[in-house]
């Protein structure tokens, strides 16, 4: 159990970096849409939800795991339309006269 | 087998999340790394769903579609309404955290190891007043809530004692994980804590607080990834609170405040000292044909959008007067202030909605270099961003913060509704100078005027 959390801890360490290299990167212009697929992305929260309400090792297990699958979802779901929306409406301004 | 199938679907999943914010750098590849996330979360559910431990398959097939249901149309709101809906996503996903956490604990209890347990507060902890608090950043954003920030007495003290509370019941279940009474006091605290972390926050200073709120809810992922032992949860949970760390900082740097006194400063008490001396000092107006007179013989114009403009709904009317200027042969620019707006990079999203070319959008520290070389500053629903006391005046509470430099600009025009003074409660002497014209109404209708005169005299 202790050396799972060290492995975890060094996960973490990495994770955090990367994420501060490739965001660091991310044009202001993109902010919003960054945030709304980030918030996306942490649905990913959705797979412990799946487990623990799809065990049904007990009512109320099953009971708050299908509100988080719920609530996970729909951050993913709506997340992603969005992000996907914002992102169409970013255009350049293409053959125009300067 | 599945075990492992089901892992390098993971792994694939965090590689695939990486990309997608790879990609997101810029807004050529951006839309693949939308597609490149959405792989990865349909993989990682799929492998998830292998797992030999499901039994019921009923109560993850409601979940998934209830979720979708809801979803959809919190995919489709109009983008003015974006900064809220960031915000309940937010809470979403606290909420999610902080279930799956609860449910751990009752799960396990009592036999938690410390570190566990400490790692499992620390989820349920951030989780839960990263949910109340989100709600109410949201509820305050639909202005459901009042927007003016609201400060006691001792306000500071209270709020400190409460998250002290809840660190002591913390470490009081590290030491007697079988005190299983004291579990939900863990959850109450920090939900009331988030509530009252957010009543003094005004709306100024809400791109900060959904950026720290976003950090919180990543960090929340990562502890329920520790939890679990997932780590494609640590990864997502790590990447997403660097983002939120990264925006958070940007946000109070581009005020020239720190964290703390964002969440502990309370901003709006300042503004009785100002109003008290004022005397009416007198500032030029001019009418809408005189503003378009002057913008048609400009040759760089640099437009600055405030959360003015998206009040107002004025993105549609800036891109039509942005058009009938570019076609009179005048360079126009927009000049973006980090926090102009309701969350980092609202004004863009806005501007971008109405059609107006990314490449026209430019940050701060890019347009301020031209301001000199430009005919007109036309100042859309802005105010403190503009305010050049932030320069000047070491007396000012927004002295030091990095300003858009329009009063560098020939002219200066300003669409305002009034005198009244803007969030922060203070005077703009920008408003007082001799270059300074004052265009007093409402965004959309004035912006309107403009582009009508504009029209009119191309055709005589």
């Amino acid at each position: 159990m202790k050396l799972d959390l060290l492995t975890s801890l060094y996960v973490f360490m990495l994770a955090a970096f990367i994420g501060f290299e490739v965001i660091r990167r991310v044009s202001p212009l993109l902010h919003t849409p960054l945030m709304s697929l980030t918030n996306a992305l942490d649905a990913i929260a959705v797979v412990g939800a799946i487990i623990l309400a799809g065990e049904h090792k007990n009512n109320l297990a099953a009971i708050l795991g299908t509100i988080a699958i719920v609530a996970a979802t729909s951050n993913i779901v709506g997340g992603f339309i969005i992000t996907d929306r914002m992102l169409r409406m970013f255009k350049a301004s293409g053959p125009k006269k300067p | 087998m599945i075990e492992n199938l089901i892992e390098v679907t993971y792994i694939i999943a965090t590689a695939l999340f990486i990309l997608s914010l790879k990609w997101l750098s810029s807004p050529t590849t951006a839309r693949r790394g939308v597609w490149a996330g959405e792989l990865g979360m349909a993989l990682a559910i799929c492998g998830t769903l292998l797992y030999r431990g499901i039994v019921d398959f009923k109560l993850v097939a409601i979940g998934l579609v209830l979720g979708a249901i809801i979803g959809v149309p919190l995919g489709k709101v109009a983008m003015t309404a974006v900064p809220q809906r960031t915000a309940l996503s937010h809470a979403f996903g606290a909420l999610c955290v902080t279930l799956v956490g609860t449910s751990e604990f009752y799960l396990r209890a009592p036999d938690i190891p410390p570190l566990m347990m400490a790692v499992l507060s620390m989820e349920v902890i951030l989780g839960s007043l990263t949910f109340t608090g989100s709600l109410m950043a949201a509820g305050k954003l639909q202005e459901i809530l009042p927007q003016r920030p609201i400060t006691y007495r001792g306000q500071n003290l209270v709020n400190l004692g409460m998250l002290a509370l809840a660190i002591g019941v913390a470490v009081a279940l590290v030491m007697h994980p079988d005190q299983v009474k004291l579990f939900p006091a863990l959850i109450f605290i920090p939900l009331v804590f988030g509530v009252m972390l957010i009543v003094p926050i005004g709306g100024a200073d809400m791109p900060t607080v959904i950026s720290l709120l976003n950090s919180y809810a990543g960090l929340s992922a990562a502890a329920m990834g520790f939890v679990l032992n997932s780590k494609l949860l640590i990864i997502a949970g790590a990447l997403d609170g660097s983002s939120g760390f990264i925006l958070s900082v940007i946000m109070s740097k581009a005020m020239n405040r720190s964290f703390t006194n964002v969440l502990f400063g309370g901003f709006g008490q300042i503004q009785s000292a100002a109003a008290g001396e004022q005397e009416a000092i007198p500032v030029k107006s001019a009418t809408a044909e005189e503003a378009a007179s002057i913008l048609s013989a400009a040759s760089r114009v640099a437009i600055v959008p405030g959360y003015g403009m998206a009040v107002a709904q004025a993105q549609h009317k800036v891109r039509e007067l942005y058009d009938a200027l570019s076609k009179r042969g005048v360079d126009v620019r927009f000049g973006i202030h980090p926090v102009a707006g309701r969350m980092p990079g609202h004004m863009n999203v806005l501007l971008a909605e109405a059609d107006i070319p990314y490449d026209r959008l430019l940050e701060m520290d890019v347009i301020n270099g031209d301001f000199p070389q430009t005919d007109v500053a036309l100042i859309i629903g802005a105010n403190d961003v503009t305010n050049p006391a932030a320069r000047t005046d070491s007396g000012s509470p927004i002295y030091g913060m990095p300003i858009l430099n329009v009063d560098q600009a020939r002219t200066v025009m300003v669409i305002k509704r009034s005198m009244a003074a803007g969030f922060a409660g203070i005077d703009n002497p920008l408003y007082y100078l001799d270059k300074t014209l004052m265009l007093f109404g409402d965004a959309k209708s004035f912006v309107g005027s403009i582009v009508r005169e504009l029209g009119g005299a191309g055709m005589s």
